[in-house]
């Protein structure tokens, strides 16, 4: 894969001084805050859990994409497919039309929690978490869900809010998806860890 | 009434904290740093950008609770949070703050509202590269805390004096306290 260059990156809104693209651009300007926000992301997306890391992952996605942040959707949505045995056409079903998705019930219910989050968290009514619960979500699950689609409202803005670049090859995002499923987002957000080899290196 | 069975009488963001400490634990080390953490910025002005935010995203435990912690550290200046609440560009903050305000409120919106003209006009105001990354991470961090309370429907004190206490405790011991 052609390794991205500082030429080929668009300047962000400040000098990042490095020319990685989308949050690892500015997590490794500011490691201080990049290091809880990786352990919350690993805990929510990757910890133990009733929800399957490709669910959780999904509605990273889902969240993602409703704000329209696009280095955000893409490798979730990539890291999302990596868990789910490459299926991509999926990813871009729950992405499109929810609803409609070959997913779980209650996964289309808790989809509907987030998104709602991600309008506001004002929007989501007992109705909606009524729906999950008797579709077999739990306390936990429904919680997660909501944390989920805040901390991905978080980290849309940072992304978009900084002006940060994003590849365009789709292959970049299906290796970093790789990565990061089998290392996690504390490790992969590392440069130069030993065991580790980035691909924009 | 909380969308889920949180632990009783906690206010606000405090409920989810104790319902699962495994994520509130950076989530607490991550508002820590981002105001009292060491920054140009003042406690007072980050917690303003913080009230900002989350008076714009209507949550009222958040807005009350940081309007109270910038107070206390603008020595119980509440007048001065609230003109910043009100029209931060009519407020006696300074020019750099009304620009970094500009952009947290864009950010509260959408990162992709942030423009060139919004970045170059804080910089000429003086911020820093450090101070205009805090800022976007402040007004983003405020667009999370303030759904995951609203989005469970933690609960909200009513009484003023409640605040009051929260943010003096906010403003003197910090975000990281071993019990809770």
């Amino acid at each position: 894969m052609s390794a991205p260059t500082a030429k080929s990156a668009p300047p962000a809104h400040i000098d990042l001084q490095n020319d990685l693209p989308g949050i690892r651009g500015p997590m490794t300007f500011r490691p201080e805050t990049a290091r809880p926000l990786n352990e919350l992301v690993d805990v929510l997306l990757r910890g133990p859990h009733t929800l399957t890391p490709g669910e959780r992952e999904l509605i990273a996605t889902y969240v993602s994409a409703r704000n329209d942040c696009r280095y955000c959707q893409t490798i979730h949505g990539a890291i999302a497919a990596h868990h789910l045995g490459g299926d991509e056409a999926l990813v871009l079903d729950v992405k499109r039309d929810a609803e409609r998705a070959a997913i779980s019930d209650k996964l289309k219910a808790l989809l509907v929690i987030a998104g709602k989050t991600a309008d506001s968290g004002r929007l989501v009514t007992a109705e909606d978490v009524e729906r999950a619960r008797a579709l077999g979500a739990t306390d936990l699950e429904i919680h997660d869900t909501v944390l989920i689609a805040a901390v991905f409202c978080l980290c849309n803005r940072y992304v978009d809010g900084l002006a940060t670049w994003a590849p365009d090859d789709p292959d970049f995002y299906r290796q970093r998806a790789a990565l990061i499923a089998e290392h996690g987002y504390t490790a992969s957000t590392l440069t130069a860890s030993p065991g580790i080899s980035p691909h924009h290196s | 009434m909380p969308h889920i069975a949180l632990p009783e009488g906690l206010p606000g963001i405090t409920g989810g904290f104790a319902f699962r400490p495994d994520t509130a634990r950076p989530m607490r080390e991550l508002a820590e740093i981002l105001l009292r953490g060491p920054s140009t910025l003042t406690s007072g002005e980050r917690e303003m950008i913080a009230t900002f935010v989350s008076h714009r995203n209507g949550c009222d435990f958040c807005q009350l609770s940081h309007r109270a912690a910038a107070a206390h550290h603008l020595d119980g200046n509440y007048e001065l949070v609230d003109a910043v609440k009100r029209d931060a560009e009519g407020a006696p903050i300074s020019s750099k703050l009304k620009a970094l305000l500009a952009i947290a409120g864009k950010v509260q919106q959408d990162g992709k509202l942030v423009a060139a003209t919004d970045v170059d006009r804080a910089r000429s105001a003086g911020a820093t590269d450090l101070e205009i990354h805090d800022a976007v991470l402040i007004a983003a961090a405020f667009s999370m805390f303030n759904r995951y309370v609203d989005g469970l429907a933690t609960f909200t004190p009513k009484d003023p004096a409640a605040y009051d206490a929260m943010g003096r405790r906010m403003a003197k011991e910090g975000y990281v306290r071993p019990n809770g």
